[in-house]
């Protein structure tokens, strides 16, 4: 980060580095087409302008096939985006090799899926422990007392020993969310992480990423199809046939409080 | 412990019967690898020690003495026919400094002078054709251990006496003790009262040899102060033929090792040895791919976890270092059971079963080197097994891998 100029993308016009460092996520004409240079080439996400500010809880809303699970893709730095640019944490990835943007990803980057995708082997706790294992190389002490903080601030200190198979389905998605704060990284990426539980589990769940979001500064940007949810959100943003909207007025009601 | 390694012993754990299954194969692959090598080599080296036992390892001599053809000016030859030449029993010339110069050379354990020569031993009535061993006798018993094989007497052999085969003793009717006259070839003749008979397991031997003094050796065969070989043991029996061609390289003396002297043999155990390359080849291949159809079993079911994983940060590399790791696992647990089993077999063929006079059920040879050589090679086997499954792993798109529930 000693690189100040890094920091403000190529086409960041008028944006100063402080205000670039202020954002989490910086997407300026992104765009991604599938098939690239062939005859059935598909460009799903026609060039989306998009800032996420540090701390931020938006929800990222629209109709299936509107290239929402392109987009966190891309912003979860698993697929890179064949035009525009992205900065995440300030960083240009198109000046980061694959190497480099694996690193990012595990440091900045926390990620919630629909299914909780622990690993069946290990169990909670080292479920919760494992990104910081993946990026220190082994098991230390204080990764194991963040983890066990981590279970008790979703309410499953006592589950800590257990194999996600003997987890309930909201339980499951608890030790994920814990999984997602390891590295304490400044966004977390959620792609329906209410999608198969029931309203009551998915409200506890909505309850426990608003307590990070305001206890610990972690931005969230959680793709959701339930509109009970994405009107608690701060914001919203809606994507439509791969554009990106903000959503302000449609839910202008509903967030009036 | 290491995020790769943690991973590789849980994955390993988690894929019990799987594990099980190629452990066990990779057990008795290296199990079998090490048994049949203790066999063959046991084999070999018992079989070349039986052979060794009546022969030296290298016979130093003249060359036979070549045709002097006839020449034109321009070094053609102009003769049509070429008569070989007579070959006379002739002495080393110059053996004293060699003799004393051979101990010198690599590998080189003992030596002895020889003079040998043909010819008739009788007694009474009885009259034999035989061989002439003129030794020292001190000498002579580190190249061919006679005392070892005496059937009756002793191996003593002072001037005046000799040691002859069982055989010949029997055609002669002689026993330890009588006096049976000798004339050589040369037309010299001796009498030598017998002190020894003895079973060298060669038939050609027990019925032609006689061995008397050197000197009295040299005496009947006209050879006063001369040898006709110089007798060599080394101690590697298979470096015989190379230690045999330097010093032929250095003297101008014919040196015969064992091995050009024994071809058959020689071809026999060629034969053995690769056929137990084959089999270890075969063994190895089968091993390898066992252990590399679980792994990429296994990396397709856990297609959806690397893609997790991948997600969270771990790198390709990484990923791939995973899968290496359980085939390097594999081979290793598998080199540490399988030696085990090899050395409780090789005891059991060796130590514990017994034919019925006593001799062990198998000759075995095995030392600490095969076992560790066939335990990196197990370890290798492994890693290189895992490559190709650790590729396959280290390929997985992430985003493949988590989009579908």
């Amino acid at each position: 980060m000693a690189d100040r100029d890094s920091l403000v993308g190529p086409d960041s016009s008028g944006h100063g580095g402080l205000e670039s460092r202020s954002l989490i996520l910086h997407l300026a004409g992104v765009r991604k087409s599938y098939n690239l240079g062939t005859p059935i080439e598909t460009e799903i996400l026609h060039g989306i302008d998009l800032t996420l500010a540090r701390g931020e809880f938006a929800a990222l809303i629209g109709p299936s096939g509107s290239g929402k699970s392109t987009l966190l893709h891309i912003l979860g730095l698993l697929e890179r985006p064949t035009g525009g640019s992205l900065e995440v944490a300030g960083q240009d990835i198109a000046t980061l090799d694959d190497a480099r943007l694996t690193e990012l990803r595990g440091r900045t980057l926390g990620f919630i899926f629909q299914f909780h995708h622990l690993l069946p082997g290990f169990s909670a706790i080292e479920n919760v422990m494992m990104p910081t294992l993946i990026d220190r190389g082994r098991v230390d002490a204080e990764m194991r007392a963040r983890a066990l903080w981590l279970l008790d601030r979703v309410g499953l200190k006592d589950a800590a020993d257990k194999r996600p198979s003997a987890l309930s389905g909201g339980m499951q998605q608890r030790v994920a969310i814990a999984r997602s704060l390891a590295m304490n990284p400044p966004l977390i990426l959620a792609d329906e992480p209410t999608g198969n539980l029931d309203t009551h589990t998915a409200d506890d769940i909505f309850a426990l990423m608003r307590d990070f979001n305001k206890d610990e500064g972690t931005a969230f940007l959680i793709v959701t199809h339930d509109p009970r949810l994405a009107g608690r959100c701060d914001r919203r943003i809606e994507m439509l046939d791969g554009y990106a909207h903000p959503a302000e007025q449609l839910f202008v009601l509903a967030t009036n409080n | 412990m290491r995020f790769e390694l943690i991973l590789a012993l849980r994955y390993l754990r988690e894929g019990q019967a799987q594990t099980a299954l190629i452990l066990a194969g990779t057990t008795v692959g290296v199990a079998v690898i090490i048994f049949i090598t203790a066999i063959v080599n046991g084999l070999q080296s018992s079989l070349a020690a039986r052979t060794l036992s009546t022969q030296s390892h290298i016979t130093v001599k003249n060359p036979d003495d070549a045709p002097t053809p006839v020449l034109d000016r321009s070094r053609l030859q102009v003769s049509a026919h070429i008569e070989p030449r007579v070959q006379r029993l002739r002495s080393i010339d110059q053996w004293e400094p060699i003799l004393r110069s051979l101990p010198g050379e690599p590998h080189v354990t003992a030596v002895s002078p020889m003079v040998t020569g043909a010819g008739f031993a009788s007694r009474g009535a009885a009259n034999k054709s035989i061989a002439i061993i003129g030794i020292d006798p001190a000498l002579y018993t580190g190249i061919v251990d006679v005392p070892a094989h005496l059937v009756s007497g002793q191996f003593r052999v002072a001037p005046g006496e000799a040691v002859i085969g069982m055989e010949l003793a029997r055609d002669l009717g002689a026993a330890v003790g009588d006096r049976i006259q000798v004339v050589s070839t040369e037309g010299r003749t001796d009498v030598f009262r017998v002190t020894g008979t003895f079973d060298l397991g060669v038939r050609d031997l027990n019925r032609r040899w006689v061995i008397v003094p050197l000197r009295t050796g040299q005496t009947l065969l006209d050879l006063p102060g001369g040898v006709t070989n110089i007798d060599l043991k080394v101690d590697d029996i298979f470096l015989a033929e190379d230690v045999a061609q330097t010093i032929a390289a250095r003297t101008g003396l014919l040196a015969e090792s064992w091995m050009a002297v024994n071809t058959q043999l020689l071809t026999a155990f060629k034969n053995q040895t690769m056929t137990t390359r084959t089999v270890r080849l075969f063994l190895i291949l089968i091993v390898a791919l066992g252990i590399a159809s679980v792994l990429v079993v296994s990396v397709v079911q856990k297609q959806r976890e690397i893609g997790i994983l991948r997600a969270m940060g771990a790198s390709a590399r990484r990923i791939m270092m995973v899968f290496l790791i359980q085939g390097g696992i594999v081979g290793a647990a598998g080199a540490v059971f399988g030696s085990g089993v090899a050395a409780g077999m090789v005891w059991l063929a060796s130590k514990a079963l017994r034919q019925e006079d006593g001799s062990p059920l198998l000759e075995t040879d095995v030392n600490l080197g095969i076992y560790l050589g066939t335990a990196l090679i197990s370890i290798v086997v492994g890693i290189l097994a895992a490559a190709a499954p650790a590729r396959r792993a280290a390929r997985m798109d992430p985003v493949e891998a988590i989009r579908y529930g």
